[in-house]
């Protein structure tokens, strides 16, 4: 029974031994095959963060959009002051005060939203002003959508870089974690992550007019350095897409990005301009002016050319960021740990060989010391290994390279149980005891011991886990799964062998 | 066959008899670890300071060119690089920390890193980058905590263990000596100016650990004893047990190293701090089993009496086991 678990979970190993010995494993058998980390591996660890305050000021913002469409809209019309922004509320005054009940009806609809949760509360102060202002849980709502929306657009973008398997997971209230095994220059994706590509299409405005803003040009455009003035309302949105491309201007031969709009930014799109035919509008992106083109006739098709100083690969990048659609919030690279896989494996050679010379050296030292009880040792210390490593690969978790220090500390503890226990047997025949007795007397001793100090290290382990970050777990989890298998093979094992060994020869003396 | 012998049969090495001079010493060690860690202050890496480290590998050259590099990287501004061999001659670590004006700045590190590769692939046309790590001030700040928070953690709820399997003195006792290895290995940072990671961390807690079984054993032999020699006087009995462990301490940390010093020679370059905390911390962790777990039983006054109800059981099986009754 104890040789077939012992056979089974060893049996595992092997699939990845051979891996890690740089041998290819068959492909119709199966394999559990222990994951190595980037570290091992090669690739790229890229922490991505949002900006919550972000997410409320682009909340707010299109709060007071849908606000000045409900008043606008009303009927009769209700009238009202600028409205002015802070931190997370926006106020305005109302011409008429006999209005409140019906500003106040109107605006109601858009203050819940799809959720059960109150995203907005509306009060009114001094009997004519009506301050809407974001709650909380509404906010934290808002942020956990944009991260989640975010998440798939992230996953999106790296999808179109055509990587293998990489692995997003959000993390925390606003981060998520982008693993991509074998990418060892992760320029093109921090580039492609680094916009939120949030393109918008505003109508230029003369300076200083009521409900303008003042936007730079691009570094890349046609005028650096300069601003233009646009309506800050009214125009449309790059969200509402349905393809774009990377292209050529056949006039000028200049890279662009051609762009299809969905049904209802067709529609917004030709009724824009269709309004303002002949007029200049601004191509707005992430902030940043990219051109500022004239109408020159109604554009009723629902499709529309972008340019702006693009090279081939800019627009080829901006193609696929509205593809796969603005991210919500910008995401900054807060922690990038990048390995090139010739690194990688280079250290799993140079780990493997060092385990290699460490394990022959305590073996020889085992067996110098304790004889037959060394050999059982050594066996128990191989199967130690091989249990490890085929638990690990089993479990699916994954092999770093402190986890490699992990496993040399394992050795170690699986061979001071031995010690303990052969010392405690040495010492019990040095008192006279006879040879059974000395035996039975030296494993129940020593077992107090290794147990105490393996509960201890279990608690450090788990700790350390759950603490730790990246590699350093994969250092605690070949701690945590190396002491059960150690109790296993150095107490279980050996002993299952020496009584073996006592019942068969029944040895009157013992070379220990 | 003759078998291996590390420590000679029925040693009585009076170790306790010296009790008062190492205590002082180890004090004093403590003492000053504590100071350089906070006059020297701790090297730290990206991990715990923010910033970038790249290593690379000068693909045509023999010889890194270490200088040229420091030049070249100094020049962007950033501060003080740390440029050191790395692995084989022609590999090489850039290390820059994060300047104090970008602590802030989330972006800053993955900027200045993307900056160091291109000046430095600019002006070397061979250097291939092998690494890349950039850690932006927030994120450094929370390694720190939530490393020193683990440490803490563990230290605590390992001598609370302790302390329910043994007695409150003993939970003490392993404490102390979890603090005296722990103050060491700052300290030795501190002294040599060693690069001080989230692996160093890992390697405290794996000395806690090994040094935590080396007072275990030496413990659980000292209740045994207690047990069995009710009369004996206390610092001759923990010179037995201390002597009676001997050749298991002996033999096991020799083991552990000639399993690591292998890695330390042939290991990949990344895991040199790692593994060469352990091993300093293998000689620490072994002392301190010793000259700072036992003796302070003596002084929180362990007596035989300790084990008493535990006693009259354990002593009637272990008769039983040996057919003495």
């Amino acid at each position: 029974m104890l040789w077939a678990i012992t056979l089974t979970l060893a049996a595992l190993s092997v699939p990845s031994i051979s891996t890690l010995s740089g041998l290819s494993w068959p492909e119709q058998l199966p394999d559990p095959e222990v994951n190595l980390g980037l570290d091992l591996a090669g690739g790229s660890h890229i922490l991505l963060e949002a900006d919550p305050a972000e997410v409320g000021a682009q909340r707010l913002e299109n709060m007071e959009e849908a606000v000045r469409d409900a008043l606008r809209d009303a009927e009769p019309r209700i009238r009202h002051g600028d409205v002015r922004t802070g931190d997370d509320s926006l106020s305005f005054i109302l011409n008429d005060i006999s209005q409140v009940d019906a500003a106040r009806e109107e605006i109601l609809p858009d203050l819940s939203g799809p959720g059960l949760t109150q995203e907005w509360e509306l009060s009114v102060e001094d009997g004519n002003r009506l301050v809407i202002t974001a709650t909380q849980a509404g906010l934290e709502e808002a942020v956990d959508n944009a991260m989640e929306s975010a998440t798939e657009v992230v996953r999106r973008r790296i999808d179109e870089l055509g990587t293998r398997e990489p692995t997003i997971i959000r993390q925390g209230d606003s981060r998520i974690v982008v693993q991509v095994p074998g990418l060892s220059d992760p320029q093109e994706l921090k580039d492609l992550l680094g916009q939120t590509a949030n393109l918008e299409f505003k109508m230029v405005a003369e300076p200083g007019a009521i409900g303008t803003e003042v936007i730079p040009y691009a570094d890349t455009s046609d005028f650096p350095g300069q601003d233009v003035t646009v309506r800050r309302l009214g125009g449309l949105r790059g969200d509402r897409l349905t393809g774009a491309q990377a292209g050529v201007d056949p006039q000028d031969n200049q890279p662009v990005v051609n762009i299809q709009f969905d049904t209802q930014g067709g529609a917004i799109f030709a009724d824009l301009s269709t309004r303002n035919t002949g007029r200049q509008f601004a191509i707005i992106l992430d902030g940043e002016v990219l051109s500022t083109p004239v109408f020159r006739e109604p554009i009723l098709g629902g499709a529309a050319q972008i340019s702006g100083g693009f090279t081939t690969e800019s627009a080829n990048a901006l193609a696929i960021q509205l593809r796969s659609g603005a991210l919500p919030v910008e995401l900054t690279v807060i922690e990038e740990r990048t390995v090139g896989p010739d690194l990688g494996a280079d250290s799993i050679k140079r780990g493997t060989l060092a385990m290699g010379v460490g394990s022959l050296l305590v073996i020889v030292l085992m067996i110098a010391a304790y004889g037959r009880f060394g050999v059982y040792a050594t066996i128990a210390l191989v199967l130690n290994v091989m249990m490890l490593l085929g638990i690990m690969a089993f479990m699916n978790t994954t092999l770093t390279l402190p986890g490699i220090a992990g496993f040399v500390l394992t050795i170690g503890a699986a061979v001071d149980a031995n010690v303990l226990i052969n010392e405690r047997i040495r010492e019990e025949r040095r008192k006279g005891r006879r040879v059974v007795a000395a035996v039975e007397n030296g494993y129940r001793e020593a077992s107090r011991a290794i147990y105490d100090a393996n509960i201890t290290n279990f608690i450090a382990g788990v700790l350390l886990f759950m603490f730790g970050s990246g590699p350093i777990r994969g250092f605690a989890v070949v701690l945590i799964i190396g002491l059960f298998t150690s109790v296993f093979t150095a107490v279980v094992l050996t002993r299952m062998w020496v009584a073996g060994y006592l019942r068969a020869k029944r040895p009157t003396e013992l070379t220990i | 066959m003759k078998l291996l012998k590390l420590v000679p049969e029925n040693t009585n090495i009076k170790f306790l008899k010296l009790r008062i001079p190492f205590y002082v010493m180890s004090i004093l060690l403590i003492i000053a670890s504590w100071g350089l860690v906070f006059t020297q202050g701790l090297n730290y890496g990206v991990d715990f300071a923010g910033g970038q480290e790249i290593t690379g590998t000068f693909t045509q050259s023999e010889q890194a060119p270490v200088a040229a590099i420091r030049e070249n990287v100094t020049g962007l501004g950033y501060g003080e690089p740390i440029v050191q061999r790395f692995g084989e001659d022609n590999q090489v670590s850039i290390r820059v920390r994060l300047p104090e004006s970008a602590v802030g700045d989330a972006a800053a590190a993955n900027r200045i890193a993307d900056e160091i590769i291109e000046s430095v692939s600019g002006e070397f046309v061979d250097f291939q980058r092998d690494s890349v790590n950039t850690v932006s001030g927030k994120v450094s700040g929370e390694f720190w905590n939530t490393a020193m928070f683990a440490l803490i953690a563990a230290m605590v709820a390992i001598s609370l263990y302790i302390w329910i399997r043994f007695e409150w003195q003993f939970g003490v006792g392993a404490l102390f000596a979890l603090f005296h290895d722990v103050s060491l290995t700052l300290g030795m940072f501190a002294l040599f100016q060693l690069e001080f990671s989230l692996q160093i961390i890992a390697a405290i807690l794996a000395i806690i650990g090994y040094s935590l079984n080396d007072t275990i054993v030496v413990y659980d032999r000292i209740r045994e004893n207690l047990k069995k020699f009710r009369k004996m006087e206390l610092t001759a009995l923990l010179d037995l047990s201390v002597n009676e462990t001997l050749a298991r301490t002996v033999m096991t940390s020799l083991t552990l190293l000639v399993a690591l010093v292998p890695l330390l020679m042939f290991g990949p370059a990344s895991l040199f701090g790692l593994v060469a905390a352990i091993t300093l911390g293998i000689f620490v962790g072994t002392y301190s089993s010793v000259y700072m777990a036992a003796p302070i039983l003596i002084w929180l006054g362990v007596d035989s009496d300790s084990f008493v109800p535990e006693e009259t059981l354990a002593d009637q099986q272990d008769k039983k086991a040996r057919g003495e009754v």
